[in-house]
């Protein structure tokens, strides 16, 4: 039997045309045990960045804790925006309304500025945050069925301006109802975990009152958002190989084709709709415990176009890729706001804080016409068959070229993929 | 803190009910069917003044839809770049920005608003092209993905707001851009011609309807009985039959959008006329999404369907503002929107430019 790949990446011997390709070979031929050794030191690593305050990484003109807190949340929103723009590419322009529409359920349950507010009737301050995040997602995720259930039905780029109104509208709300949500003046003192209360913290660790860094409350968002972004990842990546995301990609690559062959299109559509939904919505609760005060004027439908800038920046498709495209926009503009000097250059790092938009603005459309997966694009695997069977395929590629095995240099779902590996037999 | 009793809670709750606005109809949203009737007749000729001003920049959405089948989400920022054109105009023909109104006479004041206006075009249309040479040829070339062109756009709707935002600025001394809207030039003094019905009708008014429909008068001539509107037609209807016909569908694409972009030129001197503390970097965003619900709803890629749905749309947001208060105006073009693409995406007259009526 000869070799029956016949993608242009294994030809050309570079599996993935994405930055660190070798890293990324290497990692994906470990077994699951090793990456989580590996990756468990790592994003300790990460969590104790602020804390660690290495010159150069360190921001200068905003605290470093409360950059990684917002690096978090953005993050987390990129993931929930990558299951519905990456994976199922479906164009949500209005994401920033389950965001906003998150926020406000916390907000809204808990502020005393509230007429719903639940903390001074029986909901404990202490425990308000926490009891609050699964029902702003469950509300969230609601809102994302009843927004995707009649537009989903649309094409592609109706849908971008549907969600965009629905954006809009979201924001126009919060904005007009000022007898429910405040207005233009928003929510103030909304609920967060009363943790590690003393003398030195009055109000806990997670008051945006404690300030000091390292050891602020932003370094405690930001291990929240940590571990709630670990737990995300979990459940999108096992969504991602199951039949669901096998769905995703067939409707992603070619929605007729995929009706075609027996794939529900429209319920599978629905799914990634409400679950990016519920996503947003729970960094949304998130982001109204971090700063404690929600404002209509911080879902903006910019914020729409930054979040989706991290994804296409970071790699429709790619849990990782995305994190980095969060961390790439939420860090560059501080990293730069009020330095005066990098590496001995006089630079005016506030003007070119300034200047974001303008920066992302160019490399969408530089992105879009020389690279446009983004900077670390999605591979397609072997979906249809196990991570077990994926890492052999990895193994065998590292073991070295030269083997007889017909297996696809690079995993790739070609027209007899998964039967030429069935026959190598190695396993 | 957290020991309650139920009975507490209780308590607490029902004393708590009524201040609780729970109904809309308990006054959270306004709803003044008084207000609408009593000023029916001027709500209307305001909602078609603004209306005309939709539909212009609608045809541009409309045109390049038809011939790509892309939502030119710049668009919005080609016509920001006709509102700073136009004013750049004002200010070389020697207008500084002062408190009262420039009194000349009406031949003199015309031909000043017709310069001004040509500038617009001229701005937006050159932007237009170039929009199109630097970010969507590339992508056409390479065969991208409508979410690719989709992207774009959104990069370059970026790109040109914070350009005049920032850089402009710079480059023009601070005479134009930045984050403050720009003093106006008023060359005409809003006065009421005539009344009806409790309507006054100004002459901007006037001057914006008569104008707006004459372009688009000449719009739907040029595009339904040239032979440049025959190709852009042809290529609307079937790009690979129409190239196989000798159409040059490269040259279509370009006329489509320098048609759009001046059309776009034209309705910012126009709207600047109206509004004239409008011209920010910020101040074309919404305009152009409104436009876009307007070339929805009249049908998009449909010519007339874009001058019907720009004048609808204004009128009934203007309704819908009267009936729910002046904050509610944005809401009620963007409920417009969705409820037009829910349940009649094709909107009123139907989708096609290619089969528009010769």
């Amino acid at each position: 039997m000869t070799t029956t790949t016949n993608t242009p990446a294994s030809t050309s011997g570079r599996p993935y045309h994405g930055v660190g390709d070798r890293v990324r070979l290497w990692w994906d031929a470990q077994a699951r045990p090793t990456q989580w050794l590996i990756g468990v030191p790592f994003i300790v690593f990460i969590a104790f960045l602020p804390v660690l305050r290495i010159p150069v990484l360190t921001t200068v003109g905003t605290d470093f804790g409360s950059v990684m807190a917002q690096f978090g949340m953005i993050a987390l929103v990129a993931i929930g925006l990558n299951v519905v723009v990456g994976q199922a590419g479906l164009l949500d322009l209005g994401y920033v309304g389950f965001y906003a529409i998150g926020a406000y359920t916390v907000a809204l349950l808990t502020s005393p500025d509230s007429p719903w507010n639940l903390t001074d009737q029986w909901l404990s301050q202490d425990w308000a945050w926490l009891f609050c995040v699964p029902i702003a997602i469950a509300i969230t995720a609601i809102s994302g069925l009843i927004l995707g259930s009649p537009t989903l039905r649309l094409r592609g780029d109706y849908l971008a301006i549907v969600t965009l109104g629905f954006g809009e509208i979201v924001r126009l709300l919060a904005d007009n109802l000022t007898t429910i949500t405040g207005g233009g003046q928003g929510l103030k003192r909304v609920a967060y975990p009363r943790l590690g209360e003393s003398t030195e913290h009055p109000d806990g660790v997670f008051s945006a009152g404690n300030s000091a860094p390292p050891w602020n409350s932003g370094l405690w968002w930001f291990w929240v958002s940590i571990v709630l972004i670990v737990i995300v990842l979990l459940v999108v990546g096992n969504l991602e190989r199951s039949r669901v995301g096998r769905a995703w990609v067939a409707i992603r690559e070619d929605e007729d084709a995929a009706e075609i062959m027996g794939v529900p299109t429209f319920k599978f559509k629905l799914w990634a709709f409400v679950i990016g939904a519920g996503i947003g919505g729970l960094s949304g609760a998130l982001y109204a415990g971090q700063v404690q005060f929600v404002v209509p004027t911080n879902f903006n439908v910019v914020n729409s176009m930054f979040f989706l800038c991290a994804v296409v920046l970071g790699g429709q498709g790619n849990k990782l890729g995305v994190i980095l495209g969060a961390f790439v926009i939420v860090y560059l503009p501080n990293f730069f706001l009020g330095r005066t000097d990098l590496f001995g250059i006089s630079i005016d790092g506030n003007t070119i804080a300034s200047y974001k938009y303008l920066f992302f603005g160019l490399a969408l459309i530089i992105l879009m016409i020389f690279r446009p997966q983004g900077l670390l694009p999605a591979r397609q695997k072997l979906l249809a068959y196990s991570r077990q069977l994926y890492q052999a395929a990895r193994r065998a590629v590292l073991a070295g070229e030269g083997r007889t095995t017909p297996v696809p240099a690079d995993g790739t779902v070609d027209g007899r993929g998964p039967a030429a590996t069935k026959d190598g037999g190695e396993r | 803190m957290s020991t309650l009793l139920l009975s507490d809670v209780l308590v607490s709750a029902h004393a708590a009910l009524p201040a609780h606005p729970l109904l809309l109809a308990d006054g959270v949203i306004d709803f003044n069917t008084s207000r609408l009737f009593s000023s029916f007749w001027s709500l209307t000729v305001d909602g078609l003044t603004y209306g005309a001003i939709y539909a212009l920049i609608a045809v541009g959405y409309t045109l390049v839809y038809g011939v790509l089948r892309l939502i030119n989400f710049a668009h919005s920022e080609i016509f920001m770049l006709g509102m700073f054109g136009q004013y750049a105009v004002l200010w070389g023909l020697g207008f500084t920005p002062q408190g009262d109104v420039y009194t000349q006479g009406t031949v003199l004041t015309v031909l000043y608003l017709l310069i001004a206006m040509i500038g617009g075009m001229a701005v937006s249309g050159g932007a237009a092209v170039g929009l199109e040479r630097v970010a969507y040829r590339p992508l056409r070339k390479r065969g991208a993905p409508s979410l690719t062109f989709l992207i774009t756009a959104i990069g370059a709707s970026f790109v040109l707001q914070e350009f005049v935002h920032f850089v402009l600025p710079k480059l023009t001394g601070g005479n134009f851009g930045g984050t403050t809207a720009q003093q106006p030039i008023r060359l005409v003094q809003e006065v009421t011609v005539f009344s009806f019905g409790g309507a006054d009708v100004s002459n901007v008014d006037i001057v914006i309807v008569i104008a707006a429909l004459a372009l688009a008068f000449l719009v739907d001539r040029f595009v339904n009985a040239t032979k440049f509107g025959r190709g852009i037609r042809a290529v609307a209807q079937d790009p690979v039959t129409a190239t196989l016909m000798g159409v040059s569908r490269e040259r279509v694409i370009m006329q489509t959008f320098l048609l759009g972009g001046v059309l776009a030129g034209a309705a910012a001197m126009l709207y600047s006329l109206k509004i004239p503390n409008g011209i920010i970097y910020s101040g074309g965003f919404i305009l152009g999404i409104k436009a876009f619900a307007a070339a929805v709803l009249g049908g998009i890629g449909n010519l007339r369907g874009a001058l019907l749905g720009g004048l609808l749309l204004g009128v009934m947001e203007l309704y819908g503002q009267a009936l729910f208060g002046t904050e509610w105006r944005d809401v009620v073009a963007f409920v417009i929107l969705v409820l037009v693409l829910l349940f009649r995406p094709t909107g009123i007259l139907g989708e096609s430019l290619g089969r528009a009526r010769a």
